[in-house]
C-alpha cells in the first residue's frame, strides 16, 4: 500500500522534473548552445570574388534560391509559402536590404541562423527552414553563402506572417520541439566511412545529403509532431498536402541503389539508368542538383549507396519470396496467373494498351532514356501507390537540364480517367511482365486525389 | 476467328504512330488535351496552340509556371523546365500551321452583334476601352511577337478568359493592361465581343501581322507589361 504522503511528494518530484524539462527547453537549451564555440573567422569587409562564386554554388546546389523567392518574385526576396501539417510559412528575404532583409545582419548572425535555427534577435525560426540538416554546414561554407547573399540586389519587400494553426508557431512550442528534436552538429562522435568506399567521397557525399542538401528532411517519416528520429533518417515520408511520397534512400525496393553512376547522371541530369525524376524531385534537379559538380555529385552517389540496408545478400526476404514463388509454379497458379483470369485485369490490359503502351511499349519496357519503363518500375511497385497515382493524374516532364535538355512528357490523365479507371490500369500495370506488387483500390486512389478529403 | 485477330492486330498496330524523337513526340504532354486545333475538356475549353505567336505561347508557359495565369495542372506540367525550353515550346507551335474550323453556327441578335463589332473595331472611348483592332491587328490575327489573334476561339471561352481578367484568376506581366480593359466591361459588353468574334471566319491567312496597324486618329497608346513594342 502507498501512503498519501509517497504520493504527494512522488507528485511533487515529477512536477519539479517537468518544471526543469520545461525551463531547460524555453531557457536553458539555447543559452547553453549559443554560447558554445562559434569558431568565428573574421570575414574580410569585402569578400573575394571566388568566395561569391562559391557561395552561389552552395546557394544553388542547397536550393536556396527556389525556396526563397517567389514565384515570379526578385531572387532571393522571399515569399514563397511552405505548406505545413501545422499550417503554413513564407520563405523570408534573404536580399541586404536593412528594412526588410539581411541588410543588418553580420556574418555570425548568419551562421548562427544555419548552425542553431535563431534568428538575429535570437527568436527561435521555424523548422520549416531546414536548420536541422544545415546545422552541419561549415563556418567557412556559412561565409561563402553569405558573400553571395549580400551579392545580390536589395529588394524591400517586406516578409509574410506565417499562418500557422495555435500553438505550433508559438516560441515556446518552437523551444519544446527544439528540445525533443534538435542537437546542433558536433562532428565528435560521428561514425567514419564504412570499409571499402571511397572515404573522401563518403565524407563529402555525407556533408551534402545530410547537410546542405536537406535530403532527408524530405525522405523521412515524420512523427506527428513533425519531429525527425535519427533511426529513421531516410526511411520515406510522404511530403504534406501534396502528397507525393520521397522514397526510402535505404531500401534497394524504392530509392536505394547500388549503381554509383545512375545516381550521379539521375542527380545531374534527372534521368539515370532508366529512372526519371519526377513530382518535387524534377525541381530539386532542374533548380538545384544540375548544378552539382561532377566531384560532389559522385560524392553523394558513394554516400546514398552506403544508407541501403537490403542489398542483395542472403537472407533478403524479397529474394526468398521470389525463390518460394518459383518454387511452387508447378503446383499452385503464381499471384499473376491468379489476378489474369479477373475481369478487372483484362479490363486494366485494355486501358493499358489504348492509354499506356504506346510510350511505354506493349510490354512495359519503356524506351531508353525517353520513356520509363514500367517492368521492374519500383515507383509503380512501391507500397504506397502515391507516385504512381500522381503521375497518372498529373502527367509531367523530366526536369530540362544540361543533359537532357529537351525531356519528353506525359499528358495528364485527371480529367479523362476515373478512379476506378486508374486503379485498374495501376494494378494491370503492377501485375503484368514480372511485376508482382498488391493491385490498389479506388480508395486508394482517390486519397491521392484529394487528399484534403482524406480521413 | 484467327482472321479477326489478325485484322485486329494489324489496325492496333496502324494505331500505335511510330515513336520520332521530334517536337511532336516530346509534345504529346500538350497535345493530348489540347488537340491539334484546341479542343473542349470536361473542366472547360483547351485553347488551340498551333500558329499564335510565339511570345505570346511563351508568355503564356511563363504565367501559368509562375501562377499569374491560375490552372494548377499547367502548373504542375511545366514546374520542371527551364526558360530554354519553354521558348522552345513555344517556337515549335508557333512554326504549326493547321487550318482552322469553320465558326460554330448561333443565333444571336442583331443589335447584340453590332455593339460586338463596335467595340472591337473602334472601341468605346466613353467607356475609356480601346478598339481590339489597335493591338491584335485589323485582321484580328494578332501582330508579332506577343499579341494574340481574337478568332477561333469558341465564345464560352472568350467569356472565361475576359471573367479571368475581371477577377483577377488571370494576369499578365504588370502593366496588364487587358485586366485594364477588361474591367471595364460590363457583362452585356462581354457577351457582346464573344459572339461576335467566336461567329467570325478565320482569314485564310491565319499568321499574326508582323506589326501593329497605325494607331486610329483620337486613339492612345497602351502599355502592355506582356507586349512591349
Amino acid at each position: 500500500m502507498v501512503s498519501g504522503r509517497t504520493l504527494r511528494t512522488l507528485a511533487l518530484a515529477l512536477l519539479g522534473a517537468l518544471t526543469c524539462a520545461l525551463l531547460w527547453a524555453l531557457w536553458g537549451f539555447d543559452a547553453y548552445y549559443r554560447h558554445g564555440p562559434v569558431n568565428s573567422a573574421e570575414l574580410a569587409p569585402k569578400p573575394s570574388r571566388a568566395q561569391v562564386e562559391r557561395g552561389q554554388y552552395l546557394a544553388r546546389v542547397g536550393n536556396c534560391v527556389f525556396c526563397h523567392t517567389a514565384p515570379a518574385g526578385e531572387i532571393l526576396a522571399g515569399g514563397r509559402p511552405i505548406q505545413t501539417p501545422f499550417g503554413s510559412v513564407v520563405t523570408s528575404n534573404l536580399t541586404p536590404d536593412p528594412e526588410h532583409g539581411l541588410g543588418r545582419w553580420t556574418p555570425d548572425d548568419f551562421w548562427q541562423a544555419l548552425h542553431l535555427g535563431l534568428g538575429q534577435d535570437g527568436r527561435r525560426l521555424s523548422p520549416a527552414f531546414p536548420y536541422t540538416s544545415y546545422s552541419r554546414l561549415t563556418r567557412a561554407d556559412a561565409d561563402a553563402l553569405w558573400a553571395y547573399l549580400q551579392s545580390v540586389p536589395a529588394v524591400s519587400r517586406p516578409n509574410a506572417a506565417a499562418d500557422m494553426v495555435w500553438p505550433f508557431g508559438t516560441q515556446t512550442a518552437l523551444g519544446l520541439w527544439r528540445a525533443m528534436y534538435f542537437r546542433p552538429y558536433q562532428n565528435s562522435n560521428e561514425s567514419s566511412a564504412p570499409a571499402g568506399a571511397d572515404a573522401v567521397a563518403w565524407t563529402r557525399g555525407r556533408y551534402l545529403v545530410e547537410g546542405l542538401g536537406h535530403c532527408q528532411e524530405c525522405h523521412s517519416p515524420r512523427d506527428a509532431l513533425g519531429g525527425l528520429r535519427d533511426t529513421s533518417r531516410g526511411a520515406g515520408g510522404v511530403l504534406p498536402g501534396l502528397p507525393w511520397y520521397a522514397p526510402s534512400l535505404r531500401d534497394m525496393a524504392q530509392a536505394g541503389t547500388a549503381d554509383a553512376q545512375a545516381v550521379q547522371s539521375f542527380l545531374q541530369t534527372g534521368v539515370g539508368a532508366g529512372r526519371f525524376a519526377a513530382g518535387p524531385m524534377a525541381e530539386v534537379v532542374l533548380h538545384g542538383t544540375q548544378h552539382l559538380n561532377d566531384q560532389d555529385a559522385q560524392g553523394m552517389s558513394v554516400y546514398l549507396q552506403s544508407l541501403v540496408r537490403n542489398k542483395a545478400v542472403p537472407g533478403d526476404t524479397q529474394a526468398i519470396i521470389a525463390i518460394e514463388a518459383s518454387s511452387n509454379a508447378n503446383t499452385r497458379p503464381t499471384p499473376k496467373q491468379m489476378s489474369s483470369l479477373t475481369p478487372a485485369h483484362l479490363q486494366g490490359e485494355e486501358m493499358y494498351k489504348q492509354h499506356c503502351a504506346d510510350c511505354h511499349g506493349e510490354n512495359g519496357q519503356g524506351r531508353e532514356g525517353v520513356y520509363p519503363a514500367l517492368a521492374d518500375n519500383r515507383a509503380l511497385m512501391m507500397d504506397k501507390p502515391n507516385n504512381a497515382v500522381l503521375s497518372v493524374l498529373h502527367g509531367g516532364f523530366a526536369p530540362s537540364t544540361q543533359g537532357n535538355p529537351k525531356p519528353f512528357g506525359m499528358p495528364p490523365f485527371m480529367l479523362e480517367l476515373s478512379n476506378a479507371q486508374i486503379a485498374q490500369v495501376l494494378s494491370y500495370s503492377r501485375s503484368a511482365w514480372g511485376n508482382q506488387a498488391a493491385p490498389i483500390s479506388e480508395l486508394q486512389v482517390q486519397a491521392v486525389r484529394d487528399p484534403q478529403q482524406r480521413r | 476467328m484467327a482472321l479477326g485477330c489478325w485484322l485486329l492486330g494489324l489496325f492496333l498496330q496502324a494505331q500505335a504512330a511510330p515513336f520520332e524523337d521530334n517536337m511532336a513526340q516530346r509534345t504529346l504532354a500538350c497535345t493530348g488535351c489540347h488537340g491539334p486545333q484546341g479542343r473542349s475538356g470536361p473542366d472547360g475549353y483547351y485553347p488551340r496552340l498551333a500558329g499564335k505567336p510565339a511570345g505570346y505561347l511563351y508568355n503564356q508557359l511563363v504565367n501559368l509556371q509562375q501562377g499569374r495565369r491560375n490552372y494548377p495542372l499547367m502548373q504542375s506540367l511545366l514546374a520542371p523546365l527551364d526558360d530554354a525550353y519553354l521558348r522552345t515550346l513555344a517556337e515549335y507551335f508557333a512554326g504549326l500551321q493547321i487550318p482552322y474550323p469553320p465558326p460554330a453556327a448561333q443565333s444571336a441578335d442583331k443589335t447584340l452583334l453590332a455593339r460586338g463589332q463596335e467595340l472591337v473595331s473602334r472601341g468605346d472611348p466613353a467607356l475609356q476601352i480601346p478598339a481590339c483592332v489597335q493591338c491584335h491587328g485589323s485582321a484580328l490575327t494578332g501582330t508579332q511577337p506577343s499579341v494574340p489573334g481574337l478568332l477561333g476561339l469558341p465564345r464560352d471561352y472568350l467569356n472565361a478568359q475576359l471573367g479571368g481578367w475581371q477577377n483577377g484568376q488571370r494576369q499578365a506581366q504588370a502593366p496588364d493592361c487587358m485586366a485594364d480593359i477588361a474591367k471595364r466591361l460590363g457583362d452585356a459588353d462581354v457577351h457582346a465581343l464573344s459572339t461576335w468574334l467566336s461567329s467570325q471566319t478565320v482569314p485564310v491567312v491565319s499568321g499574326a501581322a508582323a506589326r501593329k496597324p497605325p494607331l486610329a486618329p483620337g486613339a492612345k497608346e497602351i502599355r502592355c507589361g506582356s507586349a512591349p513594342w
